[in-house]
């Protein structure tokens, strides 16, 4: 965990200051500071519409901060665009699936490769000559148990095999901070361990940050070295995972307010 | 060989290869397959719009940039070298003047164009290139003392590249393929000597030659460049742009880098036109109705697939400069003031045109290209029998 590395510890990887973002009125994400350290798993809780998705949006520069700041390894990285961002390391797999429908789910990794190369602006050579972006394109495929699926094109992929894609894609970015987004929304129960598996596997073998939007309280328990508590955009709570989920801020705000739903957590 | 020729990208359909190999052998032997001025015009133009096409392939086919700006840049070549010539004499030199202030001027308004593709939506930016297109061509009509307004001007081409150059004295041999066909039914004994023709070999075959070789290494090119890892970008925009950002693409920056080598390649081909055609002005460069054309070239072609370019451009020009012939034949058939004379007289050839395309557009979606690439993926999968692996692998070779 954290403190196991001291110089991580003290350096956050991923910071956010007073992250703010403004819909015309609506405050979506209010003042949200929280910093991020190398090695640790993160769970971000909240009901819906709480802003978690949005949040990651400001982090990985899908939307501009209405004020506050987004900082990576000690740079301030708020101005930035999305691309820019992912450049340096912010890797993100979309809640609701988002990814190229008419290419082949090998294509749409070898994309991912590519760009973590960065021989995007390669126009000289034949893309199928680079077989080793192709090959490690097909082991990230493997990964996420999509091997058999590599020829076929996206569109074709049921739900759930889509949703395995939208994590290869992140993977084969090899980012410094990995952002899943409700990762096993919508699979078949026999899928979801897939998932979880290369998260704990991730967690253990790579020093990284991971943050996780997850409704299913048992996986947040299981995997998360810390909790975050969104509520109506605000910071709510943050701590270890035991103390958090027994806070009464939380038993009121989380987990109240999502009782109408079929609870999971109970 | 030419697996690294084509990049890997084959036509994909037999009848698609065969109608490459057609036009890839009329154009290489052209002035000596097809006697007369016009025919050797035809083939010309067909090359400069090959490379005029494809390039605008390049951005509406592969990366879903609409502009009406081409033709400003085609404009911009041929005047650029036009100009030059005009004020500097027919030298060579003027010609690389021409030919690098063209150049420059093309690279400037399409960063600016390119820069500005991301920061507004698709149709207006559109709207935006059609609008400096036509400013362009006022300017153009305007400047008459340095343009020659309506009327043009004349291009002095360099001795060796112009008719009065003859690099032999005796005439080679020429066998008129069409002469021969039709000769072979009116009188089948005489029909290989009476189609026999003399070439005289001038400046304008040097030229013609040039314009030739540059078509086939522009289409290479771009065939390399969309196989490329730089054209998966490309369709990853196209497909996602969202998501291409969020892999760290930075998109403005490929979306720009197309929309200049496209313009770079236009002024190029504008470039080659003036050369081969002599003579420049707003109507044969610049015009809307000539950026429509472009338009439907790529389209009956087949958008997104290069080869479309080759065919649609070689399709579209025949039957521009054919139709008439072919109506002026009919009308020669139907009663004199009648109702059907009036239809099928060679003026109304556009209408025919038009409706041609319309049809082609509604029974062939995919251009010509496509539809032709969808029959033969239909008739190997039937031969595969059923199996799902036939279709659809990586883009791979299939041929
Ligand atoms: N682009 C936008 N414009 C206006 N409002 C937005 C926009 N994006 C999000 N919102 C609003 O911000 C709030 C937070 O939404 P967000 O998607 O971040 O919630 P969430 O916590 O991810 O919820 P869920 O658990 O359902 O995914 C919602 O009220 C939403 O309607
Ligand atoms: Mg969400």
């Amino acid at each position: 965990m954290a403190s196991l590395h001291p110089e991580t510890a003290s350096r956050p990887v991923l910071e956010t200051r007073d992250l703010t973002i403004n819909f015309g009125g609506h405050v979506a994400v209010n003042r949200v500071s929280c910093a991020f350290h190398a090695g640790t798993l993160t769970s971000i809780v909240g009901p819906n519409g709480a802003g978690k998705t949005t949040w990651f949006n400001l982090i990985s520069g899908q939307l501009a901060a209405s004020a506050g700041s987004v900082r990576l390894f000690d740079e301030d990285i708020t101005r930035l665009g999305a691309a820019a961002r992912a450049d340096k390391g912010l890797g993100r797999a979309f809640q609701l699936t988002n990814l190229f429908p008419n290419l082949t789910a090998l294509e749409n990794v070898r994309l991912a490769v590519a760009s973590r190369h960065r021989i995007g602006h390669v126009f000289w050579q034949m893309a199928s000559r680079r077989r080793d972006l192709t090959d490690r394109a097909a082991a990230y495929l493997e990964q996420v148990n999509l091997g058999r699926r590599a020829g076929d094109l996206v569109a074709n992929l049921p739900h759930g095999d889509q949703r395995k894609l939208e994590v290869a894609l992140m993977l084969a970015l090899e980012p410094e901070v990995f952002m899943f987004d409700e990762p096993t929304a919508g699979m078949s129960v026999d899928e979801v361990p897939v998932i979880l598996d290369l998260i704990a596997d991730i967690k253990n073998k790579q020093n990284k940050v991971i943050l996780l939007v997850e409704h299913k309280m048992d996986v947040v328990r299981s995997l998360s070295d810390r909790i975050v508590v969104l509520h109506n955009g605000e910071l709510v709570a943050d701590g270890e995972p035991a103390e958090v989920i027994a806070s009464p801020i939380v038993q009121e705000a989380y987990l109240g307010a999502s009782a109408d739903e079929p609870a999971e957590e109970a | 060989m030419m697996q690294r020729l084509l990049s890997g990208d084959y036509p994909r359909s037999r009848a698609l290869t065969a109608l490459l190999l057609i036009i890839g052998v009329s154009l290489a032997l052209g002035p000596f397959l097809f006697p007369g001025v016009r025919a050797f015009s035809m083939l010309g133009m067909i090359c400069v719009f090959i490379i005029v096409v494809a390039s605008y392939d390049l951005m509406l086919g592969y990366t879903h940039i609409v502009s009406f700006a081409h033709t400003m840049f085609f404009g911009i070549g041929a005047y650029g070298v036009a100009m030059a010539s005009d004020a500097f004499g027919s030298g060579y030199g003027a010609l690389f003047i021409g030919i690098g202030g063209a150049m420059l001027l093309t690279i400037l308004l399409s960063l600016l164009l390119g820069l500005l593709s991301l920061r507004v939506k698709a149709i207006f930016f559109a709207l935006v290139t059609l609008a400096v297109a036509f400013a362009f061509l006022s300017l153009v009509t305007q400047l008459y003392n340095l343009t020659g307004g309506e009327d043009g001007l004349a291009m002095r081409v360099p001795r060796e590249l112009g008719p009065a150059f003859r690099p032999f004295d005796e005439p080679w041999v020429g066998f008129d393929v069409v002469g021969f066909i039709t000769g072979l039914f009116s009188a089948p004994a005489g029909a290989f000597q009476n189609a026999l023709f003399d070439v005289r070999i001038s400046g304008k075959h040097l030229m013609y030659y040039v314009a030739f070789v540059s078509a086939v290494l522009v289409f290479l090119f771009l065939l390399r460049m969309v196989n490329s890892p730089f054209g998966r970008v490309l369709q990853a925009i196209r497909e996602n742009e969202f998501r291409a950002q969020a892999l760290g693409y930075r998109t403005v920056f490929y979306r720009t880098a197309v929309v200049i080598v496209s313009a770079l390649l236009a002024t190029l081909a504008g470039v080659l036109f003036a050369l081969i055609n002599r003579y420049v002005n707003p109507e044969n460069t610049l015009n809307f109705e000539l950026m429509v054309f472009i338009l439907l070239m790529c389209v009956i072609g087949g958008m997104g697939t290069l080869y479309g370019a080759v065919v649609g451009t070689a399709v579209f020009l025949l039957a521009q400069n054919y139709l008439q012939d072919l109506l002026k034949l009919l009308a020669g058939f139907t009663e004199p003031g009648s109702l059907l004379e009036h239809l099928v007289g060679p003026d109304r050839w556009l209408l025919w045109f038009g409706l041609l395309f319309v049809l082609s557009v509604y029974f062939f979606p995919t251009g010509i290209v496509g539809q032709l690439r969808l029959w033969a993926a239909r008739r190997r999968q039937r031969r595969a029998g059923d199996s799902p692996l036939a279709e659809q692998g990586d883009q791979h070779h299939a041929s």
